[in-house]
């Protein structure tokens, strides 16, 4: 038995390249369950995070009582991180559920019945619909919902009510990475493989945290490092993470410069030749936009403004010019920082130049941030339109009218889809009057929160929320929906390398609770919307029906299901799409022959400028036809809009911590997760805390043009210049509101979004401390990963090392069966 | 030869475009992406007319036999609310459209005098406005619905 919130990553299993990665299967049961008494395992896979784990859901009694890792599954060969293991089940399986709908009355949520509920949205939606037409409406939808879910969402809000304002928290998470992918290789879809960790010589992790965002796939790379011929290791972060400690190079850019160091990498292949002329000239287009773009970026210059070194520029350089096999990742710290899109791009020009795609070992992993993110860009419930088609294609929005049968106009096509911010500010301003937030908890994950509280409380709006608990968002809402839970119904999902996994329904819902799937039937049939021939829009009965739908769906287009069957997810393994004829078995990685989803009829989106956001358009894309290669996108180096000054002299940065997901929901009703970080804290480096006189654990305000928290302060191996604050603690178990002590870092961040992928910059704004107390206790951060203490700090404050005692042991069984292997034939061709 | 009238007209015209740029930036704070995008945007005018120094400089003064009514006025007040943002967005349209043909009318000219140097300015910055014009549109077509159907 292992303490795995002490050990995070568990036991090592090392492997050496090109050798299958050993099985290890973690397993968790409740206190006092012996594995005799489970009465049932189901199949499901994990949605703690983005990775996608197979994971079986122990049952006894009719609830859940603990979980382990598939050994079959391609993905996570039999591990769990620890929150899968600890908060899977325990997120809920919890007293605080809600059972009932809730409705307002004089202004008070009281518990309520289905038929009231619905009848009060259904009436208020169609009165709506019927006075101000469908641009009064707008969904605000999730990265935790099934793909079942996602679909009926996107055809209800596309093709029942007709409004483009539809979006997912996806925006917060992988919108980027989705935009990154579209601009370079003409569509969304993942070219690379988690594979590709067995196979690379050298691994790059852009802004990416994946010792503690993906915990399962950091115990892949950490099993290779501790191999016999472990991959380099380059991390570009302003924290000393996990990932830093591991590296060759650390690159601890200043917040808000990424795109400068992205360009002086890219400088330096050109420089000393580090590219492949033949690749280049068969399968990319702008070469010469970008050498001219990237010339200026010298070492040096990018020194002076990412404040790294110079040498160290070089050597990363290097390093990725001269290995044989290159993997990178990208995750928030890319995503989430200005210029967004253009530094991912940049990530994707880097392999182009080389020709490292599509070859064992040679990835992209353009990570997402959530479980079912992959799913929502998919199935368009972010505004995209369903099966990666694109919007200014008059053919592709024809295929949908169809595919639904429903008339032509009614699909929202006429301008870019509507992203988050801007639905929030037509709530803001009174245009939006009806607004259904699924899943998903914008009070704590938005940024400046005290907008986004007001927003939530204006009048004109009437206000739908579904969720499993009595969020901060909930606690605003006209009507709230009781959801069923991962676990309590059916349907499947996708992860960020593509592999698509069915989750069975292992108890039922609590009270009255009602998957989200059967919620927008609902409304859907209330609503009465139907086809061109009369019957009902949606007329499934269950998710199978909404799954052999979706296929149709994606015929042809890159994310195509077609040969994917319930019956083929269950046992075994989850399955990589593509997945058709021709791709019986699925496809491990994209991309194998250079030729890219660009061709003007079948791409989905023509670009868009970097700098600006502003599109490229059909007439100019096609008038330089790219035509299967892929396209090199840039923009000039711009500096962050908001910068330290004398006023707020620090650069603020935000993020998460291993033990929790997002707003906590889950996480934190676990108590090994919750007891291992427990409450939030602000990091400063020790050169920072010497000079404004603050020690471990004493009290500081942390103060943006837009709010402030208070926390106690970690001093930790950031940048200097830096302050970090984790966004997982809003108020929930506060009391339900700030009442005055302010605690979550959006309450600090600015409202302003990247021009291509609008996804909002959280990880950049100017900020100022000050000491508030001195401190009686160390500061509640894990000493586990990039938070833990640097050895000069804690002034005889002691820090307690981060354990999880007996509660969290876990039983590690390894090597029980042989690794699952990828089974597509071209990985042994 | 009117080459310099044009010249001036379009140096002009880039720095109308400029301010006007900042008045809505300024004018519209509570719509983020206008607010910093007007900014990157007036930068660029900046550099175009930086770009236009030197010509100007060696093609010479107008004289004072210039068209009338050569000149347009910027925006020197921002409006407010929905329908607001979209009239100044459009003005600011207008404004770049007659850049971005008075950079066509100016790149013929080049052609005509076979000027390198004057060509080369005319291919580094006529790009960026087609993208401003595209921005512009790209963001009123975004706004137009919600704006004329529904805001109050």
């Amino acid at each position: 038995m292992v303490d795995r919130i002490a050990e995070i990553w568990g036991t090592r299993t090392p492997y050496a390249r090109d050798e299958l990665w050993p099985t290890r299967v973690d397993q968790v049961l409740a206190e006092g369950v012996d594995e005799s008494d489970v009465e049932r395992w189901v199949q499901s896979a994990c949605v703690l995070c983005s990775n996608g784990c197979g994971i079986d859901i122990a049952v006894k009694d009719g609830t859940m009582v603990g979980v382990r890792g598939r050994s079959l599954d391609i993905v996570n060969h039999g591990r769990l991180g620890p929150k899968g293991l600890f908060a899977s089940w325990q997120g809920v399986s919890n007293e605080d559920r809600l059972t009932v709908p809730l409705v307002r009355e004089n202004g008070v949520l009281v518990e309520s019945d289905w038929e009231t509920a619905m009848q009060r949205i259904v009436t208020r939606s169609r009165n709506l619909l019927d006075d101000k037409g469908p641009l009064s409406h707008g969904f605000y939808t999730s990265g935790q919902l099934f793909l079942e879910e996602y679909y009926a969402q996107a055809i209800v809000a596309k093709a029942g009510i007709g409004t483009p304002h539809m979006d997912g928290n996806t925006r917060l998470c992988t919108a980027t990475a989705a935009a990154a992918m579209k601009e370079s290789f003409g569509s969304d879809g993942q070219p690379g493989s988690y594979v590709d960790i067995d196979e690379c010589d050298a691994m790059f992790l852009f802004g990416h945290n994946m010792a503690e965002s993906q915990t399962v796939l950091w115990m892949r790379v950490l099993d290779r490092i501790a191999g016999p011929d472990k991959p380099r290791i380059v991390c570009v972060d302003p924290r000393f993470t996990e990932v830093a400690r591991q590296a060759e190079v650390h690159l601890p850019v200043r917040p808000g410069t990424n795109l400068a160091l992205m360009h002086g990498l890219v400088r330096e292949l050109f420089i000393n030749g580090w590219i492949d002329q033949e690749y280049i000239d068969q399968h990319t287009m702008n070469v010469e936009q970008l050498r001219a773009t990237v010339e200026p970026w010298t070492p040096e210059a990018v020194a002076e403004t990412c404040g790294v070194e110079a040498d160290d520029v070089r050597r990363a350089a290097e390093i990725f010019g001269t290995s044989e096999r290159v993997l990178s990742t990208v995750l928030q710290g890319f995503y989430q920082s200005s210029q967004a899109t253009a530094s991912s791009c940049a990530v994707n020009n880097l392999h182009l130049l080389r020709g490292l795609l599509g070859k064992p070992g040679c990835g992209i992993l353009q990570m997402n941030g959530q479980p079912t993110a992959q799913n929502n860009r998919e199935c368009g419930a972010d505004g995209d339109l369903s099966g990666f088609r694109n919007w200014e294609n008059p053919e592709h929005v024809q295929q949908l009218v169809d595919l639904w049968n429903v008339d032509a106009s009614i699909i929202p096509h006429w301008a870019p889809p509507t992203h988050a911010m801007q639905i929030f500010r037509y709530v803001e301003q009174g245009s939006i009057e009806f607004l259904w937030i699924s899943a998903t908890n914008p009070a704590v994950s938005m940024p400046q929160l005290s907008r986004i509280r007001d927003i939530l409380s204006v009048d004109s709006v009437f206000l739908v929320v579904q969720d499993l608990y009595l969020t901060e968002t909930a606690q605003y809402a006209d009507v709230v929906l009781p959801a069923a839970a991962w676990g309590e119904k059916t349907g499947t999902f996708t992860n960020v390398n593509r592999t698509v996994h069915l989750s069975e329904k292992a108890v039922e819902p609590p009270g009255e609770a009602r998957s989200d799937f059967d919620t927008f039937l609902d409304y859907s049939r209330r609503m009465g919307f139907t086809r061109l021939d009369g019957t009902p829009l949606l007329d499934w009965t269950g998710p199978e029906d909404a799954f052999a739908a979706w296929k149709e769906c994606t015929r042809g287009r890159p994310c195509d299901y077609t040969g994917i069957t319930y019956d083929k997810l269950r046992g075994g393994s989850g399955v990589q799409w593509p997945c058709n004829e021709e791709h019986p078995d699925g496809t491990v990685r994209l991309y194998r022959d250079g030729v890219f989803p660009t061709n003007p009829g079948y791409c989905e989106s023509y670009g868009h400028d970097l700098l600006t956001g502003a599109p490229v358009g059909p007439e100019s894309y096609q008038a330089v036809n790219p035509a299967g290669r892929a396209i090199f996108k840039t923009a000039p180096y711009h500096p962050a809009h908001e910068t330290p000054d004398d006023d707020y002299p620090f650069r603020y940065t935000t993020g998460r911590t291993v033990y929790h997901l997002h707003t906590r929901t889950k996480t934190g009703r676990s108590p090994q997760l919750n007891g291992a970080a427990p409450d939030a804290w602000v990091e400063i480096s020790a050169r920072d805390a010497e000079a404004y006189e603050v020690a471990e654990g004493d009290i500081v305000r942390v103060e943006s043009r837009r709010g402030h928290l208070t926390a106690p302060v970690r001093v930790s191996g950031i940048r200097d210049g830096s302050i970090f604050a984790p966004f997982h603690y809003g108020y929930w178990d506060e009391g339900g509101v700030p009442g005055g002590n302010y605690r979550a870092a959006n309450e600090l961040t600015i409202t302003e979004w990247d021009p291509v992928s609008k996804q909002p910059i959280l990880k950049n704004a100017a900020v100022r401390i000050t000491k508030i107390a001195d401190g009686t206790a160390a500061s509640p951060a894990p000493t586990t990963t990039a938070s833990r203490p640097v050895s000069t700090a804690g002034r005889g404050r002691g820090v307690l090392p981060t354990v999880g005692g007996p509660a969290a042991q876990a039983k590690e069984t390894i090597a029980p069966v042989a690794p699952a292997m990828v089974v597509a034939e071209e990985e042994h061709s | 030869m009117k080459l310099p009238v044009y010249l001036s007209l379009l140096h002009t015209s880039e720095g109308t475009l400029a301010a006007s740029l900042r008045q809505v930036s300024e004018g519209h704070g509570h719509e983020p992406d206008v607010h910093f995008i007007c900014q990157i945007l007036a930068a660029q005018c900046d550099v175009h007319q930086e770009a236009l120094a030197p010509m100007l400089e060696r093609f010479g003064e107008p004289g004072d036999d210039e068209p009338e009514r050569l000149h347009v006025d910027g925006l020197s007040t921002t409006r407010s609310g929905p329908i607001g943002l979209l009239r100044d967005l459009q003005d600011l349209y207008l404004l770049a459209s007659l850049v971005d043909i008075t950079w066509a009318m100016i790149k013929q000219a080049a052609q005509g005098l076979r000027d390198a140097e004057l060509l080369s300015i005319v291919t580094d910055c006529d790009g960026e406005t087609a993208i401003q014009l595209r921005w512009l549109q790209t963001r009123m077509k975004q706004a137009a619905p919600q704006a004329l159907i529904l805001a109050g």
